[in-house]
């Protein structure tokens, strides 16, 4: 062998920002490559948002009162915007534990030793992430209309609040890199990603129509950024239960989400590629 | 001129633990320094800190003539890193594996594979190519995890513990590659805890203990410090021991430190430290032989670097230290660095 004399040169990169992005991809591929290879988790990532789907269809429907109506099919329409938005930051957890297990198996110390652009590894990841959120989203979508979820409006208002989803979704992994590149496994990640999500989607207007909650609780609803995309897509797809509330995000639902959004990007982004700066990892 | 990696008065602690506490290291270039050192040494803090992994507290570094914390980017272009296990993507195929880091050095996708391909059929993995790593023995992946760190030819090369937990033959395998690798001219610092593993790759070894450099030389040099030669003798008859002690005792360089004549009685083994080497040792067989003395064994013993790790630190190498590992574990993810090692195991 002559592993040194074939010896190929590294050479400064030209654009940093090309650069960037050709990092990420790579990175985005190899993750792709990975969740193709072990499908048990991209399916386990359907089931509980289809459970969700029928339980709460089932079980909660006929008992909700969604803008004075009791009737299931009502609370059908009502409910998937909510689903669907709870399903988008799940991502967070995979993301997360994703994140973890590299550094628990010394890939980030590999990483971070080659000469690639600092936050690559991340946005690989989180983009993969993305690219899974919206096959669940497809399926979950599927599911909903064979359940009897309607939208009444034109197909771009549709694609809009598809895309408000796979955006918050997005964000939302951005929470789950901090999380994985703080926690010492993955099996912490998981959990640690999951655990917090339940406050944040039920304290909102995903299940419930929130002006029936207590003044308090309802002030957070209203302002959650969690329930601007649920109110935004509600809107979009023409579904019943929008929020008469008078909250800025609840009037300008669409707004808030891509603001919160790309808060929640600019914030947990800067703050996670630090993070996988200094990873005493 | 500094070698290709130098270091100096490297200072990093974690809480209240201090993993090095001033680490000057030099390695001309086209030399491999052995850092050799019980679990929790600092010695992969040091590897940890010149691959700009870990910023040091304190202290310097150069690696391939650039400053590791001015110029961190360009030193990254410079190095290859084969870490404590093997870091590869199990998810992926060894072939995927090496195009990855091929692309993340910044090669074209084209180039990268076909550099892959290369690297597969140089380490005798081009039968396992396709199949993912997680299928591959613990040699194997070795193998990969070493071929990513070469993928660029780096002209200096890290080894954290390269064979930690591998099998005798394994571990051969693995020796050859890595002096393949530095006849042809790649500047090496690699890091273990086998003594015998020092001796057989290093030029300069560095022993490492409770974060500091305790002794420098080669392995010849080190173990000279130790004391020099000495020669056992296993007598066949019981009644000869006094005779062939007196004999040896007129070689031995008792009195100049390098202790005294042993004898042992149950093994009928007399040892005693001499110099001269093989000359003198034909001798001492023609004096016994004259002497009628008849003889079982007789050799000349040189020390190990057993030996050495044991006269300079008071433990011996493969003894765990407690405060060691309490310094590992405050690196933050060393519970998970030694749960992979028990993994390749």
């Amino acid at each position: 062998m002559s592993a040194v004399s074939d010896a190929v040169r590294v050479t400064a990169p030209g654009n940093p920002i090309g650069q960037s992005v050709r990092d990420s991809l790579v990175v985005a591929k190899r993750n792709l490559i990975r969740m193709a290879r072990i499908p048990e988790v991209v399916i386990f990532g359907l089931i509980q948002p289809i459970m969700f789907v029928v339980l709460f269809s089932y079980v909660f429907g006929g008992s909700m009162d969604i803008g004075g109506s009791t009737s299931p099919q009502v609370y059908r329409e009502f409910l998937m915007a909510g689903i669907f938005a709870q399903t988008v930051t799940f991502a967070t957890a995979g993301a997360g534990a994703g994140i973890a297990e590299d550094m628990h198996k010394g890939l980030i110390d590999r990483f971070r030793s080659l000469p690639m652009a600092r936050g690559a590894v991340l946005t690989g990841r989180t983009l993969a992430d993305l690219v899974q959120t919206a096959l669940t989203l497809l399926v979950l979508a599927v599911v909903a209309l064979l359940v009897g979820w309607r939208t009444h409006t034109s197909i771009g208002e549709v694609l809009a609040a598809f895309g408000l989803l796979l955006l918050t979704g997005y964000a939302f992994t951005w929470i789950g890199a901090v999380i994985g590149l703080s926690v010492r496994t993955p099996e912490a990640a998981t959990s640690g990603g999951l655990v917090w999500l339940f406050p944040v989607t039920f304290v909102s207007n995903a299940f419930v129509d929130s002006s029936n909650m207590t003044p308090w609780l309802r002030h957070i609803a209203d302002w959650n950024p969690f329930s601007a995309t649920v109110q935004a897509c509600r809107e979009l797809f023409g579904n019943p239960g929008v929020s008469t509330s008078e909250a800025w995000p609840m009037q300008h639902p669409v707004w808030a989400s891509l603001i919160y959004s790309v808060l929640i990007i600019v914030f947990f982004r800067t703050l996670a590629v630090r993070k996988y700066r200094s990873a005493a990892a | 001129m500094p070698g290709a990696i130098y270091a100096e008065g490297l200072v990093k602690t974690f809480g209240d633990v201090k993993a090095l506490d001033g680490v000057d290291l030099e390695v001309p270039e086209g030399t491999v320094l052995g850092l050799l050192g019980p679990n929790g040494a600092g010695k992969t803090t040091t590897v940890r800190c010149l691959t700009t992994l870990l910023r040091p507290d304190s202290g310097r570094a150069v690696v391939a003539g650039l400053d590791v914390l001015k110029q961190p980017d360009a030193v990254r272009r410079s190095i290859g890193l084969s870490g404590q296990f093997a870091a590869v993507d199990e998810y992926l195929t060894g072939r995927e594996n090496l195009q990855m880091v091929g692309q993340l050095y910044q090669m074209k996708a084209k180039a990268a594979r076909a550099r892959a391909d290369e690297l597969l059929e140089q380490f005798n993995l081009a039968d396992a190519a396709d199949r993912t790593a997680k299928t591959y023995s613990g040699g194997m992946r070795r193998r990969l995890d070493l071929a990513a760190a070469l993928v660029v030819s780096p002209p200096v090369m890290f080894m954290d513990e390269p064979t930690t937990g591998l099998d005798p033959r394994n571990r051969q395998q693995l020796w050859e590659v890595i002096k393949q690798l530095v006849s042809d001219g790649t500047t090496l610092l690699l890091t273990t805890q086998y003594l015998e593993e020092a001796d057989h790759l290093a030029h300069d070894i560095a022993v490492v203990d409770h974060g500091r450099v305790i002794a420098k030389g080669t392995s010849d040099q080190l173990k000279a410090r130790t004391g020099g030669e000495r020669v056992e003798v296993v007598v066949h008859d019981r009644e000869h021991i006094p005779a062939a002690s007196a004999l040896l005792d007129k070689y031995s360089l008792r009195g100049l430190g390098q202790g005294d004549t042993t004898v042992e009685e149950h093994m009928r083994k007399i040892t005693t430290p001499v110099s001269g080497g093989a000359k003198l040792l034909a001798e001492i067989i023609r004096e016994l032989d004259a002497d009628g003395i008849e003889i079982d064994d007789i050799g000349l013993r040189r020390p190990t670097l057993d030996d050495v790790f044991l006269s300079l630190t008071g433990h011996v190498a493969e003894a765990k230290d407690e405060d060691g590992e309490g310094a590992r574990d405050a690196e933050g993810h060393s519970k998970g660095q030694r749960a992979g090692k028990e993994a390749v195991k």
